[in-house]
């Protein structure tokens, strides 16, 4: 029966909290953790709440040029409203997410600190190629996890028990985004599979991520690499229709499914080599259409 | 038939009043089982099994009674009465004595004072397990000699054949094959199960509970508690849905058991994961049917092997058998029928009630199977149904003879004839309106790969009960003055369930009585049995019960009428065409005759009657002929659908109803039935399933266990005919079923249109309509 | 642990509350306020809807501790003395309310869209704002014409 509630004012506070707790659970939007309580499955001897720190729950793009820092406490619903122009694909993740009320809940730190590899916003801080995850502690001040190193299996990551998720930089590239998600039902469903692109045509590369069809979400990193190199940047021709099939497999080749009780494996793969067919299909256009407004 | 100004009385048959119990619920005040609260109450909680099939060896309560805050620990030892209950067969353990049948048989339960305290003390209890290997095929249980038995009775609950002319014989130009399955739904009502019991001063204990049927929840209690029926009273608490998963006991008898033992009173409330475990969910079935037709479509014989999973007990799976068989070949005319359906136990979780009750399974495979006949013949889905649907007069399989109208040609056509939906919706900007899409705001298609599709599905459902069962229903109704104005008392045990009965009964005693003011009495056991909230029976049967006992009390007030007429020296004779209006007792030819307030003074007028409707008799066991149900009712469906073939995602884009009551009592509550049963037979379709492996529930949670939102319901159009059934109380026919029965067809019927794809499972998943199952069905096209 | 926060424009002390409860519970179990309810406890049904600090949030996934200084309204606090907001008249007119355990949520959720949009919201706007609430019984489509019914009445921002 015993449990601990710490609710920290300001993050040094969290810190301390947490390096004299290291046992203690983060809480923020409830969304996994209360779950978990409500459900039997875990009783932690202290509930971290963080969501008393005002500074968690902001956004800046003026700590280094080309880049955005997110806190941890950012909104679903604040990710939609405020960076929905910066970042569409960010924007379609996470109005993907749950229902109205728990996207007015739950926050990208979660996202993150949960770890599953169905969290909905996590293929598209992949695909934004160098995104990193802002941890600290008192021990150690704050310092990046590349996105792609973060997750080590499902519902685990890199975080240290004395450590804290405070915020996420990703960079802001301007270019086309997309993502798409398999539910089986029109809302409110966890992520049968879901996949994440984004064209960077600054540096012509591409950004992939994969959700809910392995371990971790994962990179395609091959697929990646095929398309930046056949894509046609400098002319914005027509996007040629085997390659985004090739990309397709490439994608579908990157996962790594299981059988569960949300879909098969072998579904997924297809699912995804559709998903970034079309997704590719969308990016494309979007790029095409920039390029001749350029011009 | 005396004279009634039905039409003039405002809140009566026909009108919409507002529900008595609305402003309740709109502002959180109306009170749910699960609101109840008492000063020193106790919390409830079960220990249940993990294993679907298990010995057990040992129970070890010793560090649960410990637990600071515990006030009990029970197990089956504790158990006074009957160690076992049921609805037909007592064959389910109070508490599991010295096995468990299914995952989350209920062995121990704790009182204790704090919800959190109660869990602890569970987890406390050491239960030692010889596990066994679970039976789970219910085919191999119902055929195979050699598969271990659930009980020792064998593992058949019911075989029911159905034998018409000679079906095994019979050849036909035509012929087509199939073998369907329907997974197991759940009923997902939204209040989980929930109850108070209060022990009382006589050594009994009232009970209040969300339920179906209060009777037969005393019966069933008062026996396993070991006390007569009277004390344990039980008075309906808020139910929050019910839809068949309250017809079995969950947590009453323990709730009692524990109070007794405390001497406080004991709060259950399961959450949503214990709901899937604490009630019965729907059959899944295995259907393999033949029907063989003329070259024009025309239906020669059908033969069907139907085997629904009853679990590991027995609950309603004898009458669900019977429903099953008796409606098997559908709602069409078949000269030859041999069909045979099984109820069998296994040690999957136990199903009895849900909403369409046998028909529902059958429904789906008999549909399919028109469907497929349609296209053997080249013939439009409609026509190949028209051809051989039933008429009044015709002679259903178990040679019942439909003696009431059954308009299907009409229902058919009329849903044919509705204009078809819009194209999909484009936004403002020209680019499509992902809600409009399969897959919706998770951005799958922007049109690629969707296909649009149509199809059709009708039904049959039996009304009431069946079988010879002594369908019965009790009304108390009490007229009387007060503050000078007549106001009506109408007393049932009937449950409301979400459904409008309470706003039924009053507009029954208006009608009747001609008085506006009608209060419903909360529904307990301190008045004759209602019957059960199932069945779409109550307007039929509760409804037929009020309405009897407000004709005894007009009687009385007709006869208190001539002595008022007397005392004031207005003669002796009473005019023949007496009726009751707007709370004054008028004759058609000599106008008002009195004021109910003239005639009443301090005297209440109270009278209770049973109703039952007409007998109906048993399914010969061989043959399964006799005229088992009482009365048919009928809805066809069209579903409209747009299907992202390359990712098998689906969105309904509409679906349109015709059904025929009889005659309609309330419109916006019949409305609501249809449109609500119509999503329940969506969610068969698409997305409901209790996904069961080895014995064991992998989904019991709304995370997983998927039931449409409003994202998934498309708009609905329905239509209503009235052609009254001469038998039933107004002409009327029960409602709440039939278009559970038919959405669910009409709606697969258009994925398989738009995909080509055969189809043969509910609920379809995407992963069958791109061809990436993992173990793929023979005929998935 | 001890909890204050102000619900329905009252503020409320409660005591003994365990830490690991969600707002639900406190607001059912200790401050009498039954009205929001527990389906699923875990933030799928929507029927714990309620405003925190006046966003809608479902109550079950909120840690009561969360809610320590809070502002929290429930269905409880929607009506003005007997009468009833237009959206809690509609849902009863429009038969939007069968067994009316999801009636709450819906109401609550329902009560924001239109406190947030200008006349009567368009289909897939309520559909979009109401996909966190589960409905068991009505199919839904009376749901919607209530919502619609109230914002005709002028029910949208005061």
């Amino acid at each position: 029966m015993s449990m601990e509630f710490l609710r920290p004012a300001t993050w040094a506070e969290a810190l301390a909290m947490k390096a004299e707790r290291p046992d203690a659970r983060p809480i923020a939007g409830g969304t996994d953790v209360m779950v978990e309580l409500n459900f039997d499955r875990t009783r932690p001897p202290a509930l971290l709440d963080l969501t008393a720190i005002p500074e968690l729950a902001t956004w800046n793009t003026d700590i280094v040029p080309g880049w955005i820092r997110i806190g941890a406490g950012m909104t679903y619903t604040r990710i939609i409203e405020e960076l929905g122009g910066m970042f569409p694909g960010l924007a379609i993740a996470a109005r993907t997410v749950g229902s109205p009320q728990i996207r007015n809940r739950g926050t990208i730190g979660g996202n993150l600190g949960s770890a599953s590899p169905a969290g909905d916003l996590l293929p598209v801080l992949l695909a934004n190629r160098g995104a990193e995850v802002w941890v600290e502690s008192v021990r150690k001040k704050a310092g990046p996890y590349p996105v792609y190193d973060f997750f080590t299996g499902p519902k685990r990551n890199l975080l240290a028990p004395d450590e804290l998720i405070r915020e996420v930089r990703m960079r802001v590239t301007h270019g086309p985004e997309q993502f798409a998600k398999i539910g089986t039902r029109n809302a409110m469903v966890i992520a049968v599979c879901s996949f994440a692109l984004t064209l960077d045509p600054g540096e012509r590369e591409v950004g992939t991520g994969i959700g809910s069809a392995g371990p971790t979400p994962l990179l395609a990193f091959d697929a990646g690499e095929y398309l930046a190199g056949e894509l046609d940047w400098e002319g914005a021709g027509p996007l040629d229709d085997r390659v985004a099939r090739r990309f397709g497999e490439l994608v579908a080749a990157a996962a790594n499914p299981i059988d569960d009780v949300r879909g098969t494996a072998e579904y997924r793969r297809h699912a995804l080599s559709v998903m970034a067919r079309r997704t590719l299909g969308w990016a494309w256009a979007d790029y095409r259409k920039g390029a001749a407004e350029c011009a | 038939m005396t004279t009634r100004l039905e039409s003039g009385v405002r809140g009566g048959i026909g009108d919409s009043p507002v529900r008595p119990d609305g402003n309740l619920k709109v502002t959180g005040e109306f009170a749910y089982s699960s609101d109840l609260w008492m000063d020193g109450m106790l919390w409830g909680a079960t220990l249940r099994s993990p294993h679907p099939r298990a010995r057990i060896t040992s129970v070890d309560l010793t560090e649960a009674v410990k637990l600071p805050g515990v006030h009990a620990v029970l197990t089956h030892e504790d158990v006074p009465g009957a160690r076992c209950y049921g609805l037909d067969h007592r064959d389910q353990p109070v508490l599991a004595i010295d096995r468990v049948r299914y995952q989350g048989e209920a062995i121990a339960i704790v009182a204790a004072d704090h919800p959190e305290t109660a869990r602890r003390a569970c987890e406390r209890i050491v239960v030692g397990y010889e596990v066994e290997e679970p039976v789970t095929d219910a085919r191999r249980a119902a055929l195979d000699p050699a598969c271990p038995k659930v009980h020792e009775s064998g593992n058949i609950v019911r075989h029911q054949p159905v034998r018409v002319g000679d079906a095994s014989a019979a050849t036909a130009d035509v012929v087509v094959t199939g073998e369907y399955e329907v997974g197991m739904q759940d009923q997902a009502f939204l209040g989980p199960e929930s109850g108070l019991a209060v022990p009382a001063e006589d050594g009994g204990v009232d009970l209040f509970v969300a339920t179906q049927w209060l009777h037969v929840d005393q019966e069933q209690i008062a026996a396993c508690l070991g006390l007569p029926a009277e004390r344990v009273r039980l008075t309906l608490a808020g139910v929050g849905g019910a839809f068949g998963a309250r017809e079995d006991l969950s947590m009453q008898i323990h709730a009692c058991l524990l109070a007794l033992r405390t001497g406080r009173p004991v709060k259950f409330v399961y959450g949503r994961e214990e709901s899937f475990f604490g009630h019965v969910h729907r059959h899944p079935a295995v259907l393999r049917y033949e029907h063989g037709a003329t070259s024009d479509g025309r239906l020669v014989y059908v033969r069907a092997e139907i085997i629904l999973d009853g679990g590991a007990y027995a609950s309603s799976t004898p009458a669900v058998v019977g429903n099953a068989a008796s409606l098997g070949a559908g709602p069409y005319n078949v000269p030859n029928v041999a069909i045979d359906a099984y109820g069998v136990y296994t040690n999957n979780p136990p199903c009895g009630a849900m909403r369409g009750f046998g028909a529902v399974q059958a429904c789906f495979a008999y549909e399919s199977q028109m469907d497929r006949l349609a296209e053997a013949c080249g013939l439009d889905p409609v026509e190949v149904r028209i051809r051989n649907a039933l008429s009044e007069g015709s002679t259903i399989a178990t040679g019942q003879v439909v003696d009431m109208p059954a308009p299907l040609t009409d229902l058919l056509e009329r849903v044919r004839a509705f204009p078809p939906p819009a194209a999909r919706i484009t936004g403002e900007d020209g680019r499509p309106d992902l809600l409009g899409l399969p897959g919706g705001v998770a951005n799958t298609t922007h049109g690629e790969g969707v296909v649009r599709g149509v199809g059709y599905g009708i039904g049959i459902k039996n009304i009431c009960y069946s079988e010879g069962f002594d369908d019965h229903s009790t009304a108390r109704v009490r007229l009387e003055l007060v503050g000078g104005e007549p106001a009506v008392l109408v007393h049932t045990a009937a449950a409301e369930v979400g459904q409008g009965l309470v706003t039924l009964q009053a507009q029954i005693a208006r009608t009747e009585l001609g008085v506006d003011r009608v209060t419903v009495a909360p529904a307990d056991t301190a008045v004759g049995s209602a019957g059960s909230s199932s069945a779409s029976r109550q307007s039929y049967m509760t409804g037929g019960a009020v309405r009897a006992a407000c004709a005894a009390v007009r009687a009385r007030v007709f006869a208190l009428a001539g002595r008022h007429l007397a005392a004031e020296g207005r003669g002796g004779r009473v005019p023949a065409d007496l009726a009751l209006a707007d709370g004054k007792v008028v004759s058609e030819s000599e106008g008002v005759i009195a004021t109910l307030a003239e005639i009443l003074h301090a005297e209440a007028v109270e009278e209770t009657r049973e109703f039952r409707h007409r007998p109906t008799r048993p399914m010969d066991p061989l043959t399964g002929q006799g005229d088992s149900h009482t009365q048919f009712a009928f809805c066809v469906h069209r579903a409209v659908v747009d299907v992202d073939v390359e990712l098998g995602l689906v969105k309904v884009v509409e679906l349109a109803a015709v059904q025929d009551v009889g005659r309609i009592l309330n419109p916006v509550a019949l409305r609501g039935q249809i449109l609500g049963g119509s999503a329940q037979g969506l969610g068969l379709a698409l997305m409901e399933e209790i996904q069961v492996r080895d014995g064991v529930i992998r989904n019991p949670s709304f995370t997983d266990y998927l039931i449409p939102t409003i994202l998934d319901m498309p708009p609905m159009r329905t239509q209503v005919l009235e052609h009254p059934d001469p038998h039933a109380p107004y002409g009327l026919r029960g409602a709440g079923e039939p278009p559970t029965l038919s959405s669910t067809p009409a709606v697969i019927a258009a994925v398989r249109a738009a995909t080509g794809r055969s189809l043969t499972r509910v609920p379809v998943r995407p992963e069958h309509i791109t061809g990436h199952a993992m173990d793929k069905p023979s005929d998935l096209g | 642990m001890r909890v204050t926060f102000t619900v329905n424009g009252e503020e409320r002390v409660v005591d003994d509350v365990w830490e690991g409860e969600s707002l639900l519970y406190v607001l059912r179990e200790r401050c009498g306020l039954p009205g929001s309810k527990n389906a699923c406890e875990q933030g799928e049904c929507g029927s714990c809807t309620v405003y925190l600090d006046g966003t809608p949030v479902c109550a079950c996934l909120v840690a009561a501790g969360q809610a320590e200084g809070g502002t929290v309204r429930t269905v409880e606090g929607l009506a003005e003395g007997h009468r009833l907001d237009p959206l809690q008249e509609a849902f009863v007119e429009c038969g939007a309310v069968q067994c009316g355990f999801c009636t709450p949520g819906l109401i609550v959720a329902a009560h924001d869209l239109l406190a947030r949009t200008d006349g009567v919201p368009a289909d897939t706007e309520i559909r979009e704002a109401l996909a966190g609430n589960l409905c068991r019984c009505t199919g839904y489509e009376q749901i919607i014409e209530a919502v619609r019914l109230a914002a005709g009445r002028g029910a949208g921002p005061s």
